[in-house]
C-alpha cells in the first residue's frame, strides 16, 4: 500500500503533532507514504470565499504532481481532503471549469487522480481486523467521543466513504484499540472552524457546546481528525470554559495519537506533548 | 421587506444562480437549512432568509450583511437541503459579489483574514502563519485577541518563525496572477 501523502499547512504548524503520529501510524501499519514533492496550499476556505479559479487550481496543481509519481493521495487533514475532493469533481464534471484550470496551471488535468481519506484507507483499504491484529497496548475502557466534524463527511456526493449525518470510521477503529466510543448527538456539528481568528466569541460558544455534550454523553476525551477542530477545542478550551462555564478537563487527541499509543508508540512519538489539555491522567489508567 | 418581486430586481437572483451554479429558484422555504446552521445565533440573516431575500431582489440588504461573512463553510446546510441547493456555495457568490461591488462589509474581519491569508499562500506557495497572523492584526487592528495564546503556540512547537517555502513558490505566484485574470472574465 503506497501512496502520495499531502500533508497540508496546517499539518506543517499547528497540527504538527497530526503529521508526525499519521506518519508513525503508517508506518507501523505497513502503509508507505510518499510525500508530494513541493506541495503547495491547497487554498483552504479563503480561496473558495474569494475566488472560484483559484480555488481549483490550486488542489489541482497538487494532484499533477500526484499524477505524475503515480500514485493515489492520502491526506489526514479533513479540509485539505475537502478541497483536493471538490477540485476533481469540479474539473470533472464542468469541462469549462476543467479548460480554467488547465489555462491557470499551464499543464493537463483529467480530474482523476483518487484522493483518499486516512480514515478511509484505514477502515476500508486496510480493514479494521488488521488494525486490531496490531494491538500491542489495548485502550481498554477508554471512553472516546469521535468528532468527525464537517469536512469530513460533507458534503456527501464529494465525500462520500462515510454517511453524512452518522458517520462510524473513527468508531470502528477506536473499538479496535479497545477503546469505548460513546454515542452522541455532535459528531458532525461544526467547531466554527477558522472563525477562531476573526469571531473566536463564536468559536468559544461552540467549542463549549461540543466538550459539554461529549462530557455529558459520559466521554473521557475527544478523537478528531482535523488539525482546525483539535485547535479550536484543545488550545482554545480555556477560553470556551472561561466564557462559558466549567467543564473537567478534557483531552482532545488526534485519532492517529490514540492509534499510535495502541499500537505500542510511545507518547513522544506521537507528539503528545503538543496538547495543550495533557493526556497524562487519562493515559494513567492504561496498561503500557 | 417588500414581499413580490419588483421585475426590474429579477436579474439579482440570476446572477447568484449564475455564480454559484445551483437552482436558489427552487427553494420552498423549508428552513432545514437554517435549523442545522451552527452560526444562526449570530447571524443576521438566517441562510433560509437569505435564499428569499435572493428571490426578492434584496441585494443590498444581502451584500451588507454579516451573515455571508458569519459562514463557516461547514456545508451542513448544502448536504440536507431537499431541493439540492448548494447553499454553501450561495453564501461563497455572495462574498465575492459583495467585494466586488465594494459593499459596506458590517464584518470586514472575514474579508482581512482571507486576503492576509492569500497573500501568504501567494508569496510562500504555503500558509506562513505567523506571518499572515501579523498581516490580519494589522488590517484588523484586533491586537489583543490571542496574544497569549501564540506564546503558547510558539512554545509547542505550533508556530514557526519563518516560513516553511514551497519550491514550487514562483509558480503559486504565476497562479494567483493567472486566476485574478481568468475571474475577471467569468
Ligand atoms: S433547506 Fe433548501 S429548500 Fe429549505 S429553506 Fe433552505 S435552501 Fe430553501
Ligand atoms: S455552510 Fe454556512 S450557512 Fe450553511 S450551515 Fe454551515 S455555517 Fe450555516
Amino acid at each position: 500500500m503506497k501512496y502520495a501523502f499531502f500533508p497540508g499547512c496546517s499539518l506543517e504548524s499547528t497540527g504538527w503533532d497530526f503529521a508526525l503520529s499519521t506518519r508513525a501510524v503508517c508506518r507501523a501499519l505497513g502503509i508507505e507514504l510518499v510525500e508530494i514533492p513541493e506541495w503547495v496550499c491547497c487554498g483552504s476556505t479563503p480561496a473558495h470565499t474569494t475566488n472560484a479559479s483559484l480555488s481549483v487550481a490550486l488542489p489541482v496543481m497538487n494532484l499533477q504532481k500526484a499524477k505524475e509519481i503515480g500514485l493515489p493521495v492520502l491526506t489526514a487533514c479533513a479540509s485539505c481532503y475537502a478541497r483536493l475532493r471538490t477540485a476533481n469533481h469540479t474539473v470533472l464534471n464542468d469541462p469549462e471549469e476543467r479548460g480554467r484550470a488547465e489555462r491557470i496551471t499551464g499543464k493537463p488535468y483529467d480530474g482523476k487522480v483518487e484522493v483518499r481519506h486516512l480514515l478511509d484507507v484505514l477502515v476500508n483499504d486496510l480493514g479494521v481486523a488488521a488494525v486490531r491484529e496490531k494491538v500491542r497496548r489495548s485502550l481498554k475502557g477508554m471512553k472516546v467521543a469521535c468528532y468527525y466534524g464537517c469536512l469530513l463527511t460533507r458534503p456527501p456526493n464529494i465525500v462520500a466513504f462515510d454517511n453524512a449525518e452518522h458517520p462510524s470510521c473513527m468508531d470502528q477503529l477506536l473499538t479496535a484499540i479497545g477503546a469505548e466510543p460513546i454515542e452522541w448527538p455532535f459528531k458532525t456539528e461544526c467547531c466554527g472552524a477558522s472563525l477562531s481568528i476573526t469571531n473566536s466569541g463564536i468559536v468559544n460558544r461552540l467549542s463549549y457546546r461540543l466538550l459539554s455534550m461529549a462530557r455529558q454523553a459520559g466521554a473521557e476525551c475527544l478523537a478528531v481528525a482535523c488539525p482546525l477542530c483539535e485547535s479550536n477545542l484543545d488550545l482554545r478550551q480555556a477560553d470556551a470554559t472561561k466564557a462559558h462555564g466549567p467543564i473537567p478537563a478534557t483531552p482532545v487527541l488526534y485519532i492517529t495519537q490514540l492509534l499510535g499509543l495502541a499500537l505500542g508508540l510511545s507518547n513522544s512519538d506521537v507528539g503528545l506533548e503538543a496538547l495543550s489539555v495533557t493526556a497524562e491522567p487519562l493515559l494513567a489508567g492504561i496498561e503500557a | 421587506m417588500p414581499d413580490t418581486l419588483e421585475w426590474q430586481t429579477g436579474t439579482f437572483l440570476k446572477e447568484v444562480e449564475r455564480r454559484s451554479g445551483t437552482p436558489v429558484s427552487a427553494c420552498f422555504q423549508c428552513h432545514k437549512c437554517s435549523t442545522g446552521c451552527p452560526i444562526a445565533p449570530e447571524m443576521d440573516r438566517l441562510s433560509s432568509q437569505v435564499m428569499r431575500m435572493i428571490h426578492l431582489g434584496q441585494e443590498q440588504p444581502l451584500l451588507e450583511s454579516e451573515s455571508i461573512w458569519l459562514c463557516a463553510s461547514c456545508e451542513a446546510c448544502t448536504t440536507r437541503c431537499p431541493m439540492q441547493i448548494d447553499i454553501a456555495a450561495v453564501m461563497d457568490s455572495l462574498r465575492m459579489m459583495a467585494v466586488e461591488a465594494k459593499a459596506l462589509l458590517p464584518n470586514a474581519r472575514g474579508e482581512q483574514f482571507n486576503r492576509s491569508f492569500l497573500q501568504s499562500v501567494s508569496r510562500n506557495g504555503r500558509v506562513f502563519e505567523l506571518g499572515m497572523m501579523v498581516a490580519y492584526k494589522l488590517r484588523s487592528r484586533d491586537f489583543f485577541a490571542d496574544a497569549e495564546k501564540t506564546g503558547q503556540m510558539l512554545a509547542k512547537g505550533k508556530l514557526s518563525l519563518l516560513p516553511k517555502k514551497s519550491g514550487n513558490a514562483k509558480a503559486v505566484a504565476d497562479v494567483f496572477r493567472r486566476a485574478e485574470e481568468e475571474e475577471k472574465k467569468r
